[in-house]
């Protein structure tokens, strides 16, 4: 029996079947309220892992294509200063655009740290030039060296020094999200397995019963696998429907918030969680399969 | 159809049975009889394939249980209708759908097999309990039952582990009558009993051979019956 048909098998249902094996309130509960609560967590561990990947794509492609140069040189030769690099610029293959960044600019960027009222003027602060890189980029090497040459007080910034370690940061976050999934999962099929058991520990005397009125035991696994798989999905559906629901609510993304506020799905990312019931569902099914013949074989 | 050779069966002392040799000819009517534990459950245990011999062979419906697959054994046993000693019943299933079960279980309950149902239950008399779930049930009321259910899929052979202990000497006679009946459609029919006023009785009515377990030994049994 294949994933699919067995899970159309289960979909479709076999209302005197189902009735063929008892329901008792513990195990429904319990798969209930597990699959429910995990589904919860799969939803936070999906959009961690997806916020995560987002914030080292744009790490990784945004700042990779723009870099800084920094210069500093006396007040009567900033001006020309900035005009060497602005024209080693315009010839350097590779550069996009480059333009130097106006005081106040440069003021707004050190608010954060000296107030409103800095008098840039008086002091004495490095002018800053902003490069875009085209899709090929530049040779960063090579430019420095002409940087050096033309404009002594230029020093190239290709952020890269403190770009790698937060897109490694990033991208191992996104894996533990990814592994918290296969955790998630995991733990589904231990719980799943532990109360298929410990039901059919509970019904042995009924499959005693529909071994000997005539009953396959592909039949009896069947019964058991219907009822987990299906109260797996229908506690993952209203787990991931909660978890939904937390993520929309929590505060939307803003630059001031951070990596925090931007947890959460983006577009087309929402479709992900959809698939956890899913997951759930045939997580469910193998494993009640398994439990159940193995502990069938195990039955005289 | 049921075929035991030098059959053999022990539970870990010594053997319960042994050297057991008998063939159920279709159609053919037979009690077995002797002592309490002397072995008539396993018999008849031995007949479905709950138990596999030790040694010698059963085969049912050619094929050796000891090379039977649990589908095999399953497939096997949807041509026999077995009434077991303690009629086993699902507590939580009412009376009619305990006695479809066998149709159920093998996915072949329709209208048809519904009617048939219906039927059934008149002739074991138990249409007005119909809902009513087996600890509701009488000992005279189970032991109609599990025979109903034992014949809902219309079997080959019908093995019935003393299927009227439970029950007073009318209830007995009754469902004696009722196995008569099946034995006359041409059901082959093996009673274990030791309950020898019910062999007689039987006698009256059908040919019917008589099998005494003594020793861990079959025998044919005496003139006396």
């Amino acid at each position: 029996m294949s994933v699919l048909s067995g899970l159309l098998e289960i979909l479709k249902g076999d209302a005197q079947a189902d009735r063929v094996v008892p329901r008792r309130g513990h195990s429904v509960r319990l798969t209930l309220f597990t699959s429910g609560a995990m589904a919860f967590l799969a939803v936070f561990a999906l959009a961690l892992s997806l916020a995560s990947g987002r914030l080292a794509d744009r790490w990784s492609d945004a700042l990779a294509r723009s870099s800084t140069i920094r210069i500093s040189a006396p007040a009567a030769q900033m001006e020309a200063q900035i005009w060497a690099v602005l024209e080693v610029l315009e010839q350097t293959p590779g550069v996009a655009s480059a333009r130097a960044l106006t005081e106040d600019e440069q003021r707004a960027l050190l608010e954060p740290w000296f107030g409103p009222d800095l008098p840039l003027e008086d002091l004495p602060v490095p002018r800053l030039v902003e490069v875009i890189e085209t899709e090929t980029g530049y040779d960063p090497d090579g430019l420095r060296l002409r940087l050096a040459a033309e404009a002594p007080g230029a020093v190239l910034d290709d952020h890269t020094r403190w770009r790698r370690p937060l897109v490694r940061a990033a991208e191992r976050v996104r894996s533990l999200g990814w592994i918290s999934l296969a955790l998630i999962l995991g733990s589904v099929a231990a719980m799943i397995t532990l109360a298929a058991q410990s039901a059919l520990a509970a019904n042995v005397k009924v499959i005693r019963v529909l071994r000997l009125v005539g009953g396959r035991d592909v039949y009896i696994a069947r019964a058991f696998v219907r009822r987990f798989t299906l109260r797996a999905l229908t506690g993952a559906a209203v787990g991931t429907a909660l978890g939904m629901i937390a993520i929309a609510m929590l505060p939307s993304a803003q630059e001031q918030g951070g990596f925090l506020t931007g947890l959460g799905f983006a577009g087309l990312h929402w479709l992900w969680p959809l698939t956890i019931p899913l997951l759930s569902a045939v997580t469910a099914f193998w494993a009640t399969r398994s439990a159940a013949f193995r502990t069938l074989r195990s039955l005289p | 159809m049921i075929e035991l050779q030098e059959a053999a069966y022990g539970y870990g002392g010594g053997p319960l049975l042994s050297d057991i040799s008998l063939r159920l000819a279709p159609g053919s009517f037979h009690f077995l009889t002797g002592p309490s534990g002397a072995g008539k459950t396993t018999f008849l245990k031995l007949c479905y394939a709950d138990l596999r011999a030790t040694s010698g062979h059963v085969t049912l419906f050619g094929q050796d249980t000891k090379d039977m697959s649990r589908d095999e054994i399953a497939q096997a046993r949807q041509r026999m209708g077995v009434v077991h000693q303690d009629c086993e019943f699902l507590d939580h299933l009412s009376l009619s759908e305990n006695i479809a079960l066998p149709l159920t279980v093998t996915g072949r309950s329709g209208e048809a097999q519904e009617a048939n149902l219906s039927e059934l239950m008149g002739w074991v008399g138990l249409s007005a309990r119909a809902d009513a779930l087996p600890p509701e049930l009488s000992g005279g009321e189970r032991q109609r039952a599990a025979l109903a259910r034992a014949v809902i899929t219309d079997p080959d052979v019908i093995l019935a582990d003393e299927p009227t202990g439970n029950i007073d000497w009318e209830m007995s006679l009754r469902l004696l009558q009722l196995l008569v009946e099946l034995n006359r459609m041409g059901k082959t029919i093996l009673i274990a009993t030791h309950d020898l006023g019910l062999i007689r009785a039987a006698k009256a009515q059908v040919s019917a051979r008589v099998l005494r377990i003594a020793g861990g030994r079959l025998q044919l049994a005496g003139a006396d019956l």
